[in-house]
């Protein structure tokens, strides 16, 4: 590699669907040792550029260089053949196999087609201690935690001599320590002369991490943001998120005061998996009250107890003051209480049933005609009347809801629960992989909902939008409630004081 | 657009162009008698795919229906010969029809085990239990009106096709219409979003093996009056017959889609194709790999249609 070019190198890559053009002359390059973040609204083409790159797409026009020479990717064998891995949040592991199976993957040490046990343990105990991992190579994968498997899926990587690590939004389901370690290991790697290409949503992380951005919309490039490190944080942040949405965005969350009324959610003595004792809480007619903490915390548990998808032993439940018994979803729903569950895609949609059917689902059983047949004339106007409220972006009610937007999807629950008459939300990561403008959208439909009286419970690992929603901060740690905080007490530092573990443990 | 129109009407394309191809070079195809004898010979797995779609639908499987259709005739047979009742022998073989559905719906809903396997172990105790009850011999029937149920006309065609038409007709309605129907297809398309959604999925899960059961020792029934008999050994591989119907019909076997018009055209497209056979003389071995290379034709045709994501 001559030297002074760059490690990797778009040039005006190009790439259209149809008639829909994913990308537009997009050139850019990441130098060996850099660490550039991709950002982003979803459908601003991260998505086909990294597929580009893995060599799932083949670009209409444009090239991609590796060292200074012209690459041509039909298959991801032969991107990583040039040494480049896209690590994506689903990973490619089997979780049957070992550690070390899942490490050498494809290329086991082999002696005359048998597999050899000792240096194929000794080859997987070199990666794992570059990772930092200290786990036995023989550990059953699927016995891992989720960052320790995104580690092994690095080391994979490693294994096959990957110069250029792209990551699709690494850390949306990883603890915080978690984070922090594979931070740790991205720069270590980037140290090490790797290149890597860093996409997020997550603004945090484009200063904990990158030492560059570029900033795609529209399938083009808009601009691209240096020396991250020496720049004046907030109002580089700002300049980011005008060139994503290319609009001024003074405050995504538009929190605005609201009348606060009697109890409309009370938690009594609460007992089940995931608490460590029997926990108390209340929320108001209209109040938001956002509960953090950290991944293991106890939070989606609790959702999970009051909404009858997990069996509580012990406590009670009220609502408007009067005890409700609550043994399954169905009840928690009869009784006004609606859940929009932490994983959309899993626990969500239906993904290849309609927009239409996926909006009324719920409440279709009590909208009958004659009393058994279905209503068809009211699951139309129903669906189009959330359609159009919700700006649902979608090009048809017929549409299967798997072809809309992560963020449209998460509309289309929420019109699900607007559908009901309902007295208690219970949000759980109601934005993750949601990008910014439809974020704002889902914050000032959840504000409309608290100022006609409902009740919200809002779970999220996202700091930021904790603190800009809630009227009032609980924060979660080790299974109880640690604290509580009213909105103006609540500032980044307190509450992350009082979400750590008392003691802190290792990592791995 | 076109690719829309493809998805809601391929299959009956498919099942128009064969019918004309028949039509023009099979000889005999459009004859009454033969006409007749197709619709005939297709009702007892058209019957029986009516529930096979709710339970393919709802992501799930069921392997016991062959062995319930002899069984729920050897039922019959047995109990007419002891009551001297036709009542008696249908309701028998009715209720022990629901009961194989009930334990296949308990065993998959409630404990989660996996349907294949429920259905397999359940489709060997019942066949053993068809032979253990006719002790492995025909069971000869002697009530003249129960023999109706099977051969008797109706403006001008077997009571059996008018009844497979019936259910053609009640069980598309409950799908599309009703919302038993459409938390089925929810089901397969999500089961845990189903669930977190209220949709009562233990319930309809165990309804729609009942029904599917239900059914099935209906068309045993029906089976027997044709026969004047209740054998232990019909329906044999009449399971995988009614699956490649559904399969045929669009139904995906990973739940969630699904629709009656398609699961008709995939009944008769299976019928005309094996009535054509017989008509060209066609050895019946062959008939065999004809019906397997047409099911996997009609799977990678409809892989090639699919958008690629």
């Amino acid at each position: 590699m001559p030297p002074h070019e760059p490690l990797l190198a778009f040039e005006s890559v190009s790439k259209s669907f149809g008639a829909v053009r994913a990308l537009t002359g997009v050139s850019f390059s990441i130098a060996a040792g850099e660490v550039r973040a991709l950002l982003g609204e979803n459908g601003a083409g991260k998505s086909t550029l990294l597929k580009a790159l893995s060599g799932a797409h083949a670009p209409d026009s444009g090239a991609i260089r590796i060292g200074g020479a012209t690459q041509r990717f039909d298959s991801t064998q032969d991107a990583f053949r040039a040494g480049v891995a896209v690590i994506y949040q689903e990973l490619q592991l089997v979780p049957e196999l070992s550690v070390a199976e899942n490490l050498l993957l494809g290329q086991l040490p082999a002696r005359g087609g048998l597999v050899d046990p000792r240096a194929r343990d000794a080859r997987a105990r070199e990666l794992l201690a570059r990772l930092g991992l200290s786990i036995d190579p023989g550990t059953r994968l699927g016995s891992l935690s989720l960052g320790q498997r995104q580690m092994v899926e690095i080391g994979k990587a490693l294994a096959r001599g990957a110069r250029i690590l792209a990551f699709d939004e690494p850390t949306s389901s990883l603890s915080r320590r978690e984070t922090e370690r594979l931070f740790e290991l991205i720069r270590e790697l980037a140290a090490s002369g790797h290149a890597i290409l860093y996409v997020t949503h997550r603004m945090d992380e484009v200063f904990a991490v990158c030492g560059s951005a570029t900033v795609l919309r529209d399938g083009a490039l808009v601009r691209t943001f240096e020396c991250l490190d020496h720049a004046p944080r907030a109002s580089v942040a700002a300049e980011i998120v005008r060139a994503m949405v290319g609009r001024e965005l003074s405050d995504v969350h538009g929190w605005s005061p609201r009348d606060i009324g009697a109890p409309r959610l009370e938690l009594r003595a609460l007992e089940g998996h995931g608490l460590a004792a029997p926990l108390n809480l209340d929320v108001r007619r209209g109040e938001i009250v956002g509960l953090f903490g950290l991944v293991g915390a106890g939070r989606t548990e609790l959702l999970r107890l009051v909404y009858g998808a997990a069996r509580s032993s012990g406590g009670r439940v009220l609502v408007d003051g009067r005890p409700v018994g609550i043994r399954s979803p169905r009840d928690a729903i009869a009784a006004g209480i609606v859940l929009a569950p932490e994983d959309r895609k899993k626990e969500g949609i239906v993904p290849v049933r309609s927009v239409l059917e996926n909006i009324n689902l719920s409440a279709r059983r009590r909208n009958l005609h004659l009393g058994t047949l279905l209503d068809r004339t009211w699951e139309r106007d129903n669906a189009a009347l959330h359609i159009q409220q919700l700006a649902i972006k979608t090009p048809s009610p017929a549409t299967p809801v798997r072809n809309l937007s992560g963020g449209n999807q998460q509309k289309v629950i929420l019109a699900r629960w607007l559908s009901e008459s309902i007295k208690v939300l219970l949000l759980d990561e109601p934005t993750r992989g949601i990008d910014v403008g439809a974020r704002a959208e889902i914050y000032r439909i959840v504000q409309e909902l608290a100022k006609t009286g409902v009740a919200v419970l809002l779970v999220s690992s996202d700091l930021p939008e904790v603190l800009g929603l809630s009227d009032r901060v609980l924060v979660m740690r080790e299974g109880r409630i640690s604290q509580e905080l009213a909105r103006r007490e609540a500032g980044e530092e307190v509450v992350l004081q009082h979400a750590l573990p008392a003691s802190e443990g290792a990592f791995a | 657009m076109s690719n829309r129109l493809w998805h809601r009407a391929g299959m009956l394309l498919v099942l128009a162009l064969l019918y004309a191809c028949c039509a023009a070079f099979v000889p005999h195809f459009t004859s009454w008698t033969n006409t007749e004898g197709l619709l005939l010979s297709v009702a007892t797995v058209g019957m029986v795919s009516c529930t096979m779609l709710f339970c393919l639908a709802s992501g799930n499987f069921d392997l016991s229906v062959g062995s319930v259709v002899a069984c729920s005739g050897v039922v019959a047979a047995v109990v007419m010969q002891r009551s001297d009742s036709v009542l008696a022998g249908v309701l028998a073989a009715l209720a022990s029809g629901a009961f194989v559905g009930l334990v296949n719906g308990l065993v998959v809903a409630r404990l989660s085990i996996n349907p294949l396997i429920t259905t397999l172990a359940t489709m060997q105790i019942v066949r053993g239990f068809a032979y253990i009850a006719s002790q492995g011999k025909a069971v000869s029937i002697a009530h003249e009106p129960f023999f109706e149920l099977g051969n008797a006309y109706w403006l001008g065609l077997p009571v059996p096709v008018w009844m497979c038409a019936g259910f053609f007709v009640v069980f598309g309605f409950l799908l599309s219409r009703t919302v038993f129907g459409r938390d089925t297809l929810a089901i397969g398309g999500n089961q845990e979003a189903a669930h977190l959604a209220g949709i009562p999925v233990v319930r309809t899960k165990i309804a729609i093996f009942v029904l599917q059961g239900l059914v099935a020792a209906f068309a045993g029934i029906v089976l027997a009056a044709r026969m004047t008999s209740g054998q232990p050994k019909v329906a044999e591989g009449f399971e995988l017959e009614v699956i490649s119907a559904c399969v045929l019909g669009g139904v995906s076997l990973t739940g969630g889609v699904g629709s009656m018009g398609a699961v008709i055209a995939g009944v008769l497209i299976m019928g005309i194709v094996q009535n054509a056979m017989t008509l060209l003389n066609v050895e019946p071995f062959w008939q065999y790999v004809a019906r397997g290379l047409i099911l996997l034709a009609a799977v990678l045709f409809d892989r090639l249609r699919q958008p690629r994501a």
